[in-house]
């Protein structure tokens, strides 16, 4: 029984570890996205580029904030495994 | 066509020494090293036991560097009392119980968990609460003097400093979002904007408790955000919400739960994105310094140090851009309450 309580622990930290990992994909992916097309809007209209800026830099701040709960919750699994 | 003596400004050189060397104000996070460096570090409890609220404030080891905070704690059965909270610590430091009073994970309970107890403690969090509510009165004061003084004449001082600030908040964030009488609501909004700023700011300098990153805080936060748009919502705002215009009878019961269930998830939504952001900051910061305690290497030691400098840049970033968030979704859901029929 001691043996399938380490395997279960063992399969918390690597879901932890999986966790993690797809959440940094998934801030990746979205960060990338607004940064793509601020770039874009930005080479359409270089003059526009302070406002493009400032509204790219506060929703990346989002995104990060949803990446970040994923790793919290990972960490604690981590932590209390 | 080469640099002459002339040319060459040294106060450059000094605004990059400076600079450098307030950037180095930013690279003491202090972990709480084991006595015993033999055993092994228990790296989970170390950055919680940093991220979370304690009754002591540990500043650095040896016998002058804990703060001991008071302890105040209200009970059916023992009355009130107050004492510090040495009084649960030994000379080595392992807790004790004191008076019928137990530490247990940072929770006074009473001793055999016989009743519930109000812990009013003044802890860590409520210490640095003051601290940034003295900072806070400080500063406007000084601003608020520097515009009795400088009547009709160029700003001075602080007040030059905070102005743009105070004026960008004023016509970025909240007249456009608030349509009628923006003039009511700017006091708080501009409050929680530098409550959040300076507080997520405090909490990065060294030794500092983590207290926009505690929930109850933010808790606190949002709930007068719940409370300010609720109480001046207009007949249209819960019209909108209980009777939806537009909407055929059979959709329109889920329709009104839905709406109603909206009215709160807002205020979350609030709470949880602040904390999340800045604890997570304070804990990536962390485990990137308990690198160094556990692999106890040199060149860990340098690597590691760079990128928590690196990544202490960028919680300065984040604190700035989280106040900035979270005053502009309050003036926006104030915004949609009070707007008004045309």
């Amino acid at each position: 029984m001691l043996s399938t309580l380490l395997l279960d622990i063992s399969f918390a930290i690597m879901g932890a570890g999986i966790g993690a990992g797809l959440v940094a994909i998934g801030a990746g992916l979205g960060i990338g996205r607004i940064g793509g097309s601020a770039m874009e809007a930005i080479a359409r209209q270089p003059e526009a580029a302070g406002k493009i800026q400032g509204a790219m830099l506060i929703i990346a701040a989002l995104i990060e904030v949803a990446a970040l709960f994923g790793l919290v919750i990972c960490l604690l699994i981590s932590f209390k495994a | 066509m080469t640099v002459t003596f002339k040319e060459f400004q040294p106060r450059y050189a000094l605004r990059i020494i400076y600079i450098s060397a307030f950037f180095t104000l930013f690279a003491n996070v202090q972990v709480w090293a084991e006595e015993d460096v033999k055993e092994e570090i228990n790296a989970g409890d170390q950055i919680l036991h940093h991220v979370l609220d304690d009754h002591i404030w540990h500043f650095f080891d040896g016998h002058y560097g804990t703060l001991y905070l008071p302890v105040i704690v209200y009970s059916q059965e023992r009355g009130l009392d107050v004492f510090s909270s040495s009084r649960f610590y030994d000379e080595h430091h392992n807790v004790v119980p004191y008076n019928g009073y137990l530490l247990e994970h940072g929770h006074v309970v009473l001793e055999g968990d016989t009743g519930f107890v109000l812990d009013l403690s003044i802890t860590k969090n409520v210490f640095s609460l003051f601290i940034l509510a003295v900072l806070l009165i400080l500063i406007f004061r000084a601003v608020a003097k520097g515009y009795e003084k400088n009547e009709g004449r160029a700003p001075s001082g602080i007040q030059s400093f905070l102005e743009p600030v105070i004026l960008y908040i004023r016509d970025e964030v909240v007249k456009p979002n608030i349509a009628h009488n923006h003039e009511k609501y700017l006091p708080f909004l501009l409050t929680l904007f530098f409550f959040i700023f300076i507080g997520n700011l405090i909490g990065l300098t060294p030794g500092a408790a983590n207290l926009t990153g505690n929930i109850a805080v933010t808790m606190v936060l949002a709930i007068f955000t719940f409370i300010i748009t609720n109480v001046n919502g207009t007949r249209k705002y819960w019209g909108h919400i209980f009777n939806p215009p537009g909407i055929p009878l059979p959709i329109k019961p889920l329709l009104v739960l839905v709406e109603f269930i909206g009215l709160f998830t807002k205020p979350i939504s609030l709470m949880v994105r602040l904390f999340v952001a800045i604890t997570a900051g304070h804990i990536v910061m962390l485990s990137l310094i308990t690198l160094i305690f556990i692999f106890q290497s040199y060149y860990v030691g340098i690597g590691s140090t760079l990128i928590v400098l690196f990544i202490n840049t960028i919680e300065l970033l984040v604190a700035g851009i989280q106040a900035y968030v979270f005053t502009m979704f309050s003036a926006l859901y104030i915004g949609l309450s009070t707007e008004q029929d045309h």
